[in-house]
Order: C-alpha cells, then structure tokens, then sequence
C-alpha cells in the first residue's frame, strides 16, 4: 500500500518537473506548418503590406530594389524568428547588401536579437540567406518604452546597397515567419492590442464637447479574476499543498492491519 | 483506502484543471473592403523603337502584344483595366505634333475581352515618345475617387518630347488629391531608360523592372494587374500641416497624407481625453534623389511646448520610406482627491496634443524641393492600458509543484512527530 502510494507521488512529481522543462526555447529555424497555404504575393508599403500567418511560408517573384512588405499578428509571450532566402536567376555586375527589418503596428524598428539581418554578397553569388529573431511580445509596457506588444508586425525586405545597373533584374523571394509561444510571464494587458487603424482618417472641426461618459459594464463577472491570474494560480497551489500535507501526514501511518 | 484513492484523484484532478489556463488574446481585425473597384492602367510606348527584334529574337512590340493578351486574358473580374498607347499614329518627323500622339484604346472599366485584343493586336510602332504627357492623360483617363489608382509604363526608351520631364510629371501627380502609383517595366537594358523610369516609379511609389524575356514581361505585369486588385485600399485623407501648433489641424483617428519639404517642420493636433491613450505614426517617403543618411522625428509636445514623448529613426542607404511612431497617455490626474461623480467626469475636456512630424534629409544638388515629400500620419486613440496592479501572489506550474511539495513535506514531519509524540506518550 504504501509503496504504492509513494510510486503516486513519484509520479506526480515526475509529470511535474516534466512540464516545468517543457517551455524550452527552440534554437532550431522555423518550418513551415503542414497544410499552410503558401502566400504568393507582397505588398510595396504599410498600408498594403500582405497578411500572413505563423508558419506559411511566402514565395514570390520580385525585382531587384523593390520593397516589399508583409505582416503579421503576434500576441503576448510569443517569440517570433523570420527567415528569408533571396535567390538571383540572373548574374549581377556588383555586390548587394540586403536586409529584413520589423516594425511594429506604430511603424517603430524592432531589434533583432539573432540572425543575419544586413547580409552582402558578391555579384556572383546565387542566392543570400536573412534571418531575424525578434524579442519576446509583452503584455503590457510603459507608453514611453520600446517594447515588443501584442498587434501587427510588418515585415519589409529591401536592398539597401547595390551596383544602380542591377535595379529591375529579376529575383525570386523566400520568407517564412516562426512563431514560438512560450507563454506570457507579464502582469498587465494591453488594452487594444498595436493593430493600426487603416480607415481614412477625418479631419475635426472643432474640439469635441463634454466625453460621452463611458459607464463600466462592472456586473458580477467584472469582479472574477482570469483564469490564468495570480489569485487562481496561489489558489490552487494552497488547495494542492492542503491536500499534499494530508498525503504526507497519512503516508507516516502505521498500515492498518485487518 | 477509499480515502488515499480519493485524495489522489483530487490531486490530479487539479493539476489537469490548472492545466488548462492560459491567455489567449483575440486581434479583432475588422476590415472595412472600399466600395470602388481597382482601377489600374497599362500605358504601352509604340514608338518606332519598339520595332527593335532583341527579345528572343522577336520584336518588342509583338512581345508586348503577347503579354497584353494573356493579362487581358487572365484578368480578375473586379478589376477595371484601361490601356493607353504612345507614339502609336503620327509618321511625320514634327516634333511638336507628334509629342502629342498618345490614345486610350481601351477605356477604363470592366473588360470587353475580345476588343480589347483586338485593340491591341493592330498597334504597329511608329512615332516620338511622349511619355510625360501620356502619364498625366493616364492619370486623367482614371479619374479621382477615394481609392488608389494604379498606371502601369511599359516602354523601352527614353522620353523624346521632354519638357515636360515624365519623372516631374510624375512628382506632380503624385502630389495631387488622388493617391497614383505608377509601375514601370523598361524593355531595353539602357541606363538613361533605366534612371528615367526608376525616377518615376520612385516619385510614386512604384516598383522598376527590367524586363528582358516575355515570360518575365507577362508575369510582372499580371503581378502588378493582381497587386492593384489586392492592396486596393482607401487612399488616406489629405491634410495639410501648419507652421505651429495653435493653429494646426485637429485630426481624429484615421490615416493621412500630407507633403512635407526637407527640413520643415509640419504640426497637427490631436485631442486625447483623461482614460485614452494617443497612438501616433509616420513615414516620410524618399520620392526623390537625397543623400544616404536620413532620419525622421515624430514629436508629442504638449499646448505650452512641453515635449511629452517623441519617435525617431534614422538610416543610411536606399529605402522608400522612414517611420517612426509613438504612444502617450495622459498620467492620472494627481489632484485627483474625492472620487468624481460622474457628471464631473463626463465634464472633463480632452487634452489636445500637438504632434510635430520633422525630418534630417538632405537633397542632392539639383533636386526640386518641391512639393514636399509624402508623409503619411497614422492617428490613433484608444482605451490606455494602467499599470499592473497585481497583488503579491504567484502564478506559473513551479509555483503550485513548490506549493504541493511543501505541503508534502510538512504533513511528512507532522506525521512523523505525531507516531513519535504518540509512541512516546505510550510508553510514559
């Protein structure tokens, strides 16, 4: 009986630490997710800029010296890692400097924490490889920080430098964005995620008189914590740790014989 | 017995209902589709160099022919295609007279399939080569409304009738009401083509290509046929900016356009009530020759001056646009004692924030100043987000195996010093 009872517990603790080490980041390039549809076209700015998701990966037919544009939506806890493959069918007469850079839904520069964002090649080489991994998404940052938040990225691919007589030569464009959820650790939301307003914007005549009070709608199920929150979480860890304590209390326990 | 089973049914029973916690944010993302359909035109030079038999052994012009066929063939029905031709009648050696050659053969709107080919198949090169005067009719033939617009230049040589200069007439197009983006496809590998038409596809935003095979003719253009069709979005709002803020235009949520010359400085109002959050974004485009380093400076400064936060970027080399963005949202009120009934908070007026767009270009000797470069703001006001509150507690899968292990051992110990305290009770 008891031996049992401790394998139990054993057990317990082993599915335990076994889903402590599950949130590992992976080191390893993204891979396009079965069944995804590829996308094959690009957007040429912001406002048009090609929608695609986690894992579908983009292939298209560019000239040299376009800008092309695409974006994503990204949550909280997420960790994204964009890989691009420019290939040159054509030979080219100088050397070419490429580079992918991110910009959030206000359009501000995302670092890249890893990967090969500016890579030049020569003029004979047959394709370059650009790679980005971009810092984790918060959930919530200060007005005035730089923070990576939960909304839409744009994702533009250009030719900074190059030889002027390569401009217009055709080049075909691999791109696939990865995303790897490791969960979010962040207190505080965003209230409306960075997703831009794309309507045509009107201009105001005058200042607008007395705000339209808005009345919190604070019924019952305004007071109930999410259920991903602390008090849930602390809860239930004291309901486990009560019950772990009576485990523990009765394994001590002479085995009663019958 | 029962209760050791039960106990531990308990326990995995809340491991697998913690278990399923987990945020899950939904981006509502609601698109609003325009009501005009993608207007785009294709303007094809047929001018007496298009005779040139280089692409494949063929001549440009049935090159040309070929792929006008299968983009017609393979339009979208959405898409309203029109087609102008250039240097298409006139055989004289007049000059004046034949920088005026320039027709729309098919006129803008939904495709008649078969007389559009048929338009196309009877085009034989002949004369000049107009192309700033057939860019401003193109623009023209697709009218103004609240979409963009898309002109599609296939030509294979340089303008032969400048003035006026096709990359200014460009420029000027560009900077009227209606958003245009002219695509270009040069046909001859020439550098003077090559410069000509990267000036106009810069000046509006479009894209160059070197086209040197009908296979990658046809292709682009069908791309940029599609592409019309899938970017079509609503052009943004015009405004214009002033000198300083007290008399700046007051904007509301919303996208717009706006012209704004090197080293000048462009301000807009915007009024943010106590609650919301300002979200603000810009991108300046290099429409024209500038020299490598720029940077662009996006600034929230408050009715006094105070600045209250700014954005900025900066880079070196070719790019079509800056951008920079910014957040702010008004601070709680520190005079803030009693709480406000709420007719006092419906009462409260908003803040009006001035945003300041500024930017550190330099142009290339030679280079027209103006119009002003494109500028897009992006103005945006929204719920603010408090700081966390969170009280001091834990979350997370280490926490509840901490929780649960300490518990064991607790009741461990008290087992344990329960037998001992019994046995030694006993024997006393």
């Amino acid at each position: 009986m008891r031996t049992a009872m401790i394998r139990t517990g054993a057990a317990l603790a082993a599915a335990g630490l076994a889903l402590l080490a599950a949130p590992a980041p992976a080191g390893a390039a993204p891979t396009p997710s079965p069944g995804a549809t590829p996308v094959t076209r690009a957007g040429t700015s912001f406002l048009t800029a090609t929608g695609v998701a986690a894992g579908q990966p983009v292939r298209v037919d560019a000239s040299i010296g376009d800008h092309l544009y695409w974006s994503f939506p990204a949550s909280a806890g997420e960790r994204h890692e964009i890989t691009a493959t420019v290939s040159f069918p054509k030979s080219r007469t100088g050397a070419s400097t490429w580079t992918v850079e991110v910009f959030d839904g206000l359009r501000r520069r995302q670092s890249c924490t890893a990967g090969a964002q500016t890579p030049t090649v020569d003029a004979t080489a047959g394709s370059v490889a650009l790679g980005c991994t971009l810092r984790q998404v918060r959930s919530w940052a200060e007005p005035w920080s730089a923070d990576p938040l939960p909304g839409t990225y744009y994702v533009r691919l250009s030719v900074p430098r190059l030889a002027e007589a390569d401009l217009g030569l055709p080049v075909d464009v691999d791109l696939l964005v990865g995303a790897d959820d490791a969960g979010s650790r962040d207190d505080g939301d965003l209230k409306a995620p960075l997703v831009p307003n794309t309507k045509a914007g009107t201009v105001l005549n005058a200042e607008p008189t007395a705000a339209p009070a808005e009345e919190e709608t604070t019924g019952f199920a305004g007071w109930l914590p999410d259920l991903g929150s602390r008090w849930i979480w602390s809860t239930v860890g004291g309901v486990l740790a009560a019950v772990a304590g009576v485990v523990g209390f009765a394994l001590t326990r002479r085995p009663r014989r019958p | 017995m029962i209760n050791k089973r039960r106990s531990t049914a308990v326990l995995i029973g809340l491991l697998a209902a913690t278990a399923l916690t987990g945020p899950a944010p939904a981006l509502a993302d609601e698109e609003e589709t325009p009501v005009e359909p993608p207007k785009v035109e294709l303007v094809l030079d047929v001018s007496g160099s298009m005779r040139a038999r280089d692409i494949d052994g063929r001549s440009r012009i049935a090159v040309a022919q070929q792929a006008f066929n299968e983009v017609v063939d393979a339009l979208p029905e959405e898409t309203q295609l029109g087609i102008r031709v250039l240097g298409a009648t006139y055989r004289g050696k007049d000059k004046k007279q034949g920088c005026l050659d320039t027709q729309q053969i098919v006129p803008v709107g939904a495709v008649d399939r078969t007389q559009a080919k048929a338009a196309v198949a009877t085009l034989r090169p002949t004369g000049f080569t107009p192309v700033g005067l057939a860019l401003r009719e193109a623009a023209r033939d697709l009218g103004t409304g609240a979409t963009a617009r898309r002109i599609v230049l296939i030509t294979d040589g340089e303008d032969t009738c400048a003035p006026p200069d096709p990359c200014e007439v460009a420029r000027e197009l560009a900077a009227q009401g209606t958003k245009l983006v002219v695509d270009t496809l040069g046909l001859a590998p020439d550098e003077k083509v090559r410069r000509q038409l990267l000036c106009i596809a810069g000046a509006t935003g479009g894209t160059y290509t070197a086209a040197q095979s009908a296979e990658e003719l046809t292709g682009r253009i069908k791309q940029l046929v599609d592409r019309a069709r899938d970017t079509h979005t609503a052009a943004p709002t015009v405004v214009g900016g002033s000198a300083e803020c007290a008399n700046a235009p007051l904007l509301g949520p919303g996208v717009y356009s706006d012209r704004e010359a090197v080293s000048e400085h462009r301000w807009y109002r915007v009024p943010v009530r106590p609650g919301q959050e300002l979200r603000a974004s810009v991108s300046v485009a290099l429409d024209r020759p500038l020299n490598p380093d720029h940077g662009v400076l996006l600034r929230a400064t408050a009715t006094d001056g105070r600045e209250l936060v700014r954005g900025v970027d900066a880079g070196s080399g070719r790019t079509d646009v800056v951008s920079a963005g910014l957040r702010w949202s008004a601070t709680e009120d520190p005079a803030d004692g009693a709480s406000p009934t709420p007719e006092a908070t419906a009462a409260v007026p908003a803040t009006t924030v001035c945003l300041v767009v500024s930017n550190s270009f330099a142009l290339r000797p030679g280079t027209q100043t103006t119009p002003g470069m494109p500028v897009e703001l992006m103005i945006d006001v929204v719920a603010s987000s408090p700081a966390p509150a969170a009280p001091d507690l834990g979350r997370g899968w280490v926490l509840l195996v901490l929780l649960t292990l300490a518990g064991l051992l607790t009741g461990l110990v008290a087992g344990l010093l329960t037998r001992w305290w019994v046995a030694t009770w006993r024997e006393n």
